[in-house]
């Protein structure tokens, strides 16, 4: 016959742990079985396939935006060429290395 | 339990205690702490989903796309370039592609008009009839079975039978799409026949798609040619900024913090300095107070990076990012719900984990280090 | 076994406010034998015994244990031999302020790593001895004087130490807790334990289980009785 254990601080310390440590591998789980995904995912795909469509329909605001990897190239007031970013005048980012697609040269590059 | 195990849980006892004493304040900094990894690690996990989805979704784009240019500026492909184009050896799938864009202005939105390639016959379509994405449905009110109405600029009028919409899971490339028959968009964007918005090319052996649209160029001179690879690099590079804009925001938020942080760890106060003393001169070596005051910054630090990660997994992939997709995916009035397929890119998370946990016990660790090993008597006073 | 040869301690050194508090003492303790080191308030009596402890090392001169000399040692092996030889109570008590009196009584055994139900019941037993059971549970900062004197010197003899240096510990004891303490001293020195205490107090110097009574003054041994 033993008394109850006595209080220990690291006690809640361990079960808070435990617990966080748990949702991660739940979230770790969740990722691997990640329910209807796959199916999804072809789905999307196939959709891509059969349209020929070649980019995402995220920036639908400015003609550029919505098919960026179309953008014609040499149009007055659009962004260049080489602009990582989709907004008519760049800030910050430079140029992406190999950018220009085969057949555009800028001078610099290979 | 070992010896060494034993101690060690003595030693979080005394840690778990003195965080529990310090209670409203170490609380407070705790909670910041997991907001600042939480939202950092939104911006990864979200990143990254979106980045392989991106990637999964274009494995399926066609190899190259030519686009004809007049003027430095994009024009019309004809049948006779796609006919020159025909000759071409590894050259499998061959298409002129007729979309265009529409701004519909009861919906205020863009739409992307065109005409499905005929090589599937799921996407065939009669006159009158259209297949339509997620957003127009939603933004026009209208589903399978019902009609819509399109005025072109020049005014011309289509009536639509919605045939379909597409499903929710594809809006990230289908959302603001409006599929028609060829008949109908030639005229209702008055395009004359054998003009084609560009040609679409897949290529049966992926080694030589480099070759096959330099011979494509040599074939069709006034042709830009764009490759799968250009497809990717133009995402790649444009949710790259966006992170970048991201993390330029929070970069100020993120300094102060960490300014906060490491007062809060390095800085000891009179009273944890008597007590340090106090400990040694009751028996612990400097070893046992540097364990103790590690296990304290491991509690907070390792608990704020699970929680603020897990939190953040939550945030991402069950509810869709409120917080941060504006950023990252941009706005427009025709905004996909995107769904994003979970995933955890081992580096990135493992990395974040360093840069929350390391430099945290590493602020901790000095002036402990100096108080803990100076003689007890000088520290207690 | 504990010696101390020639011992000064400057505090200070070298600038204005130097303190002298210890002044060339030669002293010698006898292992299982308690010794009372009595004299006037700054007279040096707390510094000795910081030094005979471990917890300050002498300006100059030295303090040997068992023929080892313990003032040169670095802080590392001074923390080993703290933890295995001395009990320490303070005059100021240096108890942990928002841990319960128990927690305190435990804490020079962390380091050790007994098994924890052991420890508790160890240190419930000490603090019972000394009549605060019923206050283990409190926080320190709200117990009374002589609670917190009580709970410091059970603080001092959880680890069983051969050496228990105890730097007035009945200032805050009225007489009844006095004699419990007394007792206390008897059953350790029974034990075999060395007992080094200051006291102001003529109940402790003048008590029978006393060996030695040291009287100090302005940092210097002044005589000692037998
Ligand atoms: N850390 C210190 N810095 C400067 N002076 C000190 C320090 N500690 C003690 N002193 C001085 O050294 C002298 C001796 O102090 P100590 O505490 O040893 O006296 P004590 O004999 O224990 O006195 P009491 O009976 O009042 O406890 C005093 O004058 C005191 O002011
Ligand atoms: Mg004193």
């Amino acid at each position: 016959m033993t008394a109850p254990a006595p209080f220990r601080a690291s006690t809640p310390v361990f079960r808070i742990a435990g617990g966080l440590v748990a949702a991660a591998i739940a979230a770790l789980v969740h990722v691997a079985i990640a329910p209807g995904e796959a199916a999804r995912l072809e789905g999307e795909r196939a959709l891509v396939e059969a349209l020929d469509l070649t980019d995402l329909a995220l920036f639908t605001e400015a003609r550029y935006g919505r098919h960026r990897s179309q953008a014609d190239l040499h149009s007055a007031f659009q962004d260049g060429p080489m602009l990582a970013e989709h907004f008519p005048a760049g800030s910050m980012v430079p140029p992406a290395r190999g950018f220009p697609p085969a057949g555009f040269a800028d001078g610099e590059g290979e | 339990m070992g010896a060494w195990a034993t101690r060690q849980r003595y030693l979080i006892d005394f840690a778990a205690l003195s965080l529990w004493r310090h209670g409203a304040r170490s609380l407070g900094l705790w909670l910041i702490y997991v907001l600042v990894v939480f939202v950092v690690a939104s911006v990864i996990l979200y990143g990254a989903a979106i980045r392989r989805e991106a990637n999964a979704v274009l494995d399926a784009a066609p190899d190259v796309v030519a686009q004809a240019m007049r003027m430095g500026r994009h024009e019309m492909s004809t049948g006779a370039d796609i006919e020159k184009l025909r000759g071409l050896r590894g050259a499998d799938r061959l298409e002129g592609r007729l979309w265009g864009y529409l701004y519909d202005t009861s919906a205020a939105a863009n739409f992307t008009l065109q005409v499905p390639s005929g090589f599937d016959p799921r996407f065939r379509l009669e006159r009158g009839e259209a297949i339509i994405g997620e957003g127009v449905a939603r933004l026009r009110k209208v589903e399978a079975g019902k009609m819509l109405f399109l005025i072109s600029p020049a005014r011309r009028f289509l009536k639509l039978k919605v045939k379909q919409v597409l499903p929710l899971g594809s809006a990230l490339v289908s959302s603001d799409l409006v599929l028609v028959g060829e008949a109908d968009f030639r005229a209702f964007f008055d395009l004359p026949a054998g003009q084609y918005t560009d040609i679409a090319m897949r290529v049966r052996n992926p080694a030589e798609v480099g070759k096959i649209a330099e011979k494509s160029l040599l074939a069709l001179p006034g042709h830009r040619m764009v490759t799968r690879a250009d497809m990717r690099r133009t995402y790649e590079a444009i949710f790259s900024w966006r992170e970048g804009v991201l993390v330029a925001l929070l970069s100020g938020a993120l300094l102060a913090f960490a300014i906060l942080a490491f007062d809060k760890a390095a800085g000891l106060s009179a009273g944890e300095r008597r007590e340090i003393g106090i400990l040694k001169a009751i028996g612990w070596d400097t070893g046992d107070v540097i364990g103790m005051k590690l296990w304290e910054g491991a509690v907070v630090s390792v608990g704020a990076f699970l929680a603020g990660t897990v939190a953040a997994y939550a945030h991402v992939f069950l509810f869709s990012a409120p917080l941060i997709e504006p950023v990252i995916k941009g706005w427009s009035t025709l905004f996909p719900r995107v769904t994003l397929t979970p995933t955890v890119d081992a580096l990135q998370v493992a990395t974040l984990g360093f840069f929350t946990v390391v430099p945290y016990l590493a602020a901790i660790l000095v002036p402990i280090w100096r108080t803990a090993s100076a003689d007890p008597d000088r520290v207690m006073r | 076994m504990l010696e101390l040869a020639d011992v000064t301690k400057l505090y200070n050194q070298g600038r204005p406010n130097e303190v002298a508090a210890v002044r060339g003492v030669t002293l010698d303790i006898e292992a299982g034998k308690v010794t009372v080191l009595t004299g006037p308030s700054g007279s040096g009596k707390t510094t000795l015994l910081t030094l005979i402890g471990c917890l300050a090392r002498p300006t100059t001169g030295r303090v040997r244990l068992n023929g080892e000399i313990l003032s040169g040692l670095p802080e590392k092996f001074l923390a080993d031999v703290r933890r295995r030889t001395f009990g320490f109570a303070f005059q100021r008590f240096n108890l942990i302020a928002g841990l319960s009196a128990l927690d305190n009584v435990m804490l020079p055994a962390y380091p050790l790593g007994p098994p924890h139900r052991r420890l508790t019941a160890r240190a419930m037993e000490m603090l019972a001895n000394l009549g605060v059971d019923h206050r283990a549970a409190t926080a320190v900062e709200n117990l009374s004087g002589g609670e917190m004197q009580r709970v410091a010197i059970a603080r001092a003899l959880v680890n069983d130490p051969a050496i228990v240096i105890a730097d007035e510990p009945t200032a805050n004891l009225d007489g009844a807790l006095v004699g419990q303490f007394l007792d206390i001293v008897a059953t350790l020195k029974a034990r075999g334990k060395t007992v080094l205490m200051t006291s102001h107090d003529g109940r402790i110097s003048g008590a029978p289980v006393v060996d030695r009574v040291v009287a100090v003054a302005d940092g210097r041994i002044a005589e000692a009785a037998a």
